[in-house]
């Protein structure tokens, strides 16, 4: 029987790329170094929550209707009448949270460890290219529960591209299949959603993890492993994927997967972040809300757009700004001068700049949730101007100065000597 | 790190003010009392089912309540709707905009759009207003356009709003101008039982959440300490 089984299998390897040959090169004698720390379970889970959301994303499709008319109750008749409906859902609205929690610390760890520099710039493209994809997905998704903050954010979102100059207004209309938001727009966001996009982040990831396998991982002391190599070829440093990081990977897997059931079977709507409480209220075209904020995972972004005034009574610098938020971090690889990669053998004026970066991030992100006038207003002295926007602009400027300013204090900084070898 | 996550674990709920600035009071709801829930139900059923609908609600889910479908049928369905069936109503939305201003809201998730302490706020805080259409005027969402459905039960009341002294909070001062059938502890508690039943439809598999949630984290805690022994003996031989 064994020997079956074994015919049967070289039957196969003799005739397409060798399994086996493939599991040893990116598994088996994929040589990582030994001394990964904690931020790099985040790689592992964003592939974890990848394989979640597709998986509950096709048991979502059996039952949600992609119509104006219908969409907003078939979720709900996912949520009451298909049984164990309203665990898919949750899997799959906290899920998208988690994804971009998990993208954040991932993208955190490339920042904190120099991952982008040189020879792995091709995998911070890739990987910049997989999150603003993401971006894609997740807004794309959202509008499909066909709620008020569905409808709104996207009919906010669609009017970005109307104030490009020229062919703005002709784009978004474009983009809608319509004058507003409706029902051709739900049914293309839907495509969109559930085959067209999730078809580029396969293939992203796929170019991702090869570009990685081929220059190898970085790591915590921000040195290269292959540059000390032992009698048998590989390096003194690393060791084979599997077993030892797939095992470590489980284990984190399963703590993490503790997190993400804590929040989905207790608080599946995080106080009205992970599930917006006015999108339980049907879409209606007729009745904006008073206040329409993005998910959170958007929302230091969306700070961005509110905080630059428009100019010429065109909203274009904001819009502009915001694109330019997110683009600024295909060039972190060119803008980053210093010659260590870590940020443990950094000197104090990356350190500081990465501490201002993190609080610019939050407090822009905190903001994005809150309408401008949250923290009340300052007097005639600076013409009665909300505090929240005054605030936003200077972090605006902060997030920009972080990455302009990187090549001039990222190369006059006083750097440690980097180790020999690694440090566990 | 860890601290991150913490932290989003626990996100403050805000919106503890209405957006008239009435001070919202903390609804004393509980999802697990099953009396309260039959209680709410007749209530829902006798007062809101005649132009509120809550077309996405099955009558026979109902069963969670501890009630047999029997029991529905013949306490809780006043039309021709058969047990299977949603909780709907005759009067369609444009009927209910020509007579009323505004379509009566579907409110199978309004518990969940609201809130709990929003919905016991503002079912306790109508008063009469001679200016407005209906003759009722409410506190927490003023110029509403449904009038005080519950009247018979509270009785009917009248509002003073004092500026608060110092920039602080109004205050809020009711008149007693007509007494109900229920006196106020008495009101208190349908108007609770009735929040405790539009959170229960707003999400009816909520209790049950909870129960599979503890069940699976034991479930993860297990796997977890066999995932890491696993880890550990793999990793003993890595210095």
């Amino acid at each position: 029987m064994a020997s079956r089984l074994m015919a049967l299998w070289d039957w196969f390897d003799s005739r397409m790329p060798s399994v086996a040959e493939e599991f040893r090169k990116h598994m088996a004698e994929y040589y990582a170094p030994k001394n990964f720390n904690f931020w790099y379970f985040f790689g592992a889970f964003s592939i974890l929550l990848l394989g979640i959301q597709i998986v509950s994303g096709i048991f979502l499709t059996m039952h949600y209707k992609p119509d104006a008319n219908l969409a907003f109750g078939s979720v709900e008749y996912i949520m009451r009448d298909v049984p164990g409906g309203w665990l898919i859902r949750y899997i799959h609205s906290t899920g998208a949270s988690a994804f971009f929690a998990v993208v954040y610390l991932h993208m955190f760890r490339g920042l904190l460890y120099g991952s982008y520099k040189q020879p792995r710039e091709l995998v911070w493209i890739f990987g910049v290219l997989l999150y603003l994809t993401l971006m894609a997905e997740a807004f794309l998704g959202y509008l499909l529960p066909w709620g008020q903050m569905s409808y709104w954010g996207a009919q906010v979102i669609v009017n970005l591209f109307a104030v490009i100059p020229f062919i703005g207004p002709d784009l978004a209309l474009w983009i809608r299949g319509d004058y507003v938001v409706g029902d051709a727009t739900l049914n293309r966001f839907f495509a969109l959603h559930v085959i067209a996009v999730p078809l580029v982040l396969l293939g992203l990831v796929a170019a991702h993890i090869l570009a990685l396998h081929d220059v190898g991982s970085n790591n915590p002391d921000g040195i290269e492993i292959k540059k000390k190599k032992g009698p048998d070829g590989h390096p003194l440093d690393g060791i084979p994927f599997h077993p030892y990081y797939t095992v470590k990977d489980i284990a984190g897997a399963v703590l993490f997967m503790m997190v993400l059931c804590a929040v989905l079977f207790f608080v599946p709507e995080m106080g009205g972040y992970f599930l917006e409480y006015n999108n339980f209220v049907p879409a209606d075209p007729l009745k904006t809300p008073a206040h329409i904020a993005p998910l959170w995972y958007f929302t230091p972004f969306y700070s961005i757009l509110r905080a630059v005034p428009p100019l010429f009574n065109s909203q274009f610098p904001g819009v502009a700004l915001f694109g330019l938020s997110t683009m600024i971090l295909f060039l972190l690889p060119w803008l980053d001068r210093s010659p260590v990669k870590s940020i443990r053998y950094r000197g104090v004026l990356f350190k500081s700049a990465v501490a201002i970066f993190v609080i610019t991030f939050l407090v822009l992100g905190y903001l994005g949730t809150e309408p401008v006038t949250v923290w009340g207003q300052f007097g005639s002295w600076l013409g009665y101007a909300d505090v929240a926007t005054v605030v936003a602009r200077i972090f605006t400027l902060l997030y920009f100065a972080f990455f302009f300013l990187m090549p001039w204090y990222t190369a006059i900084d006083k750097c440690k000597p980097e180790p020999d070898r690694v440090t566990m | 790190m860890k601290n991150l996550f913490l932290a989003l674990l626990f996100v403050p709920t805000f919106a503890t003010a209405s957006e008239a600035g009435y001070r919202l009071d903390r609804a004393p709801i509980d999802t697990r009392d099953l009396l309260s829930l039959q209680a709410g139900a007749r209530t829902f059923v006798n007062y809101c089912l005649n132009c509120h609908s809550a077309q996405y609600m099955r009558y026979n889910r109902l069963t969670d309540l501890g009630l047999t479908e029997s029991q529905i049928r013949d306490n809780l369905i006043f039309t021709d709707a058969k047990v299977g069936d949603t909780m709907k109503v005759a009067l369609n939305a444009k009927d209910g905009k020509a007579m009323f201003g505004a379509a009566p809201p579907d409110l199978s998730v309004i518990g969940r759009s609201r809130g709990a302490d929003w919905l016991y706020s503002y079912l306790r805080a109508f008063y009469r207003d001679e200016k407005s259409p209906t003759g009722w005027n409410n506190a927490v969402f003023p110029q509403v356009a449904m009038a005080h459905a519950l009247w018979s039960l509270q009785g009917e009341r009248g509002l003073v709003v004092v500026a608060g002294k110092n920039h602080g909070p109004a205050e809020y001062q009711w008149s007693r101008i007509s007494a109900g059938t229920q006196n106020t502890v008495q009101y208190d508690t349908t108007v609770r039982d009735l929040v405790n039943f539009l959170v229960y439809i707003g999400e009816p598999a909520a209790n049950d959440r909870k129960r599979i949630g503890i069940v699976v984290l034991f479930a993860l805690l297990i796997l977890f300490v066999f995932a890491y022994l696993l880890k550990k003996e793999y990793w003993k031989d890595v210095k």
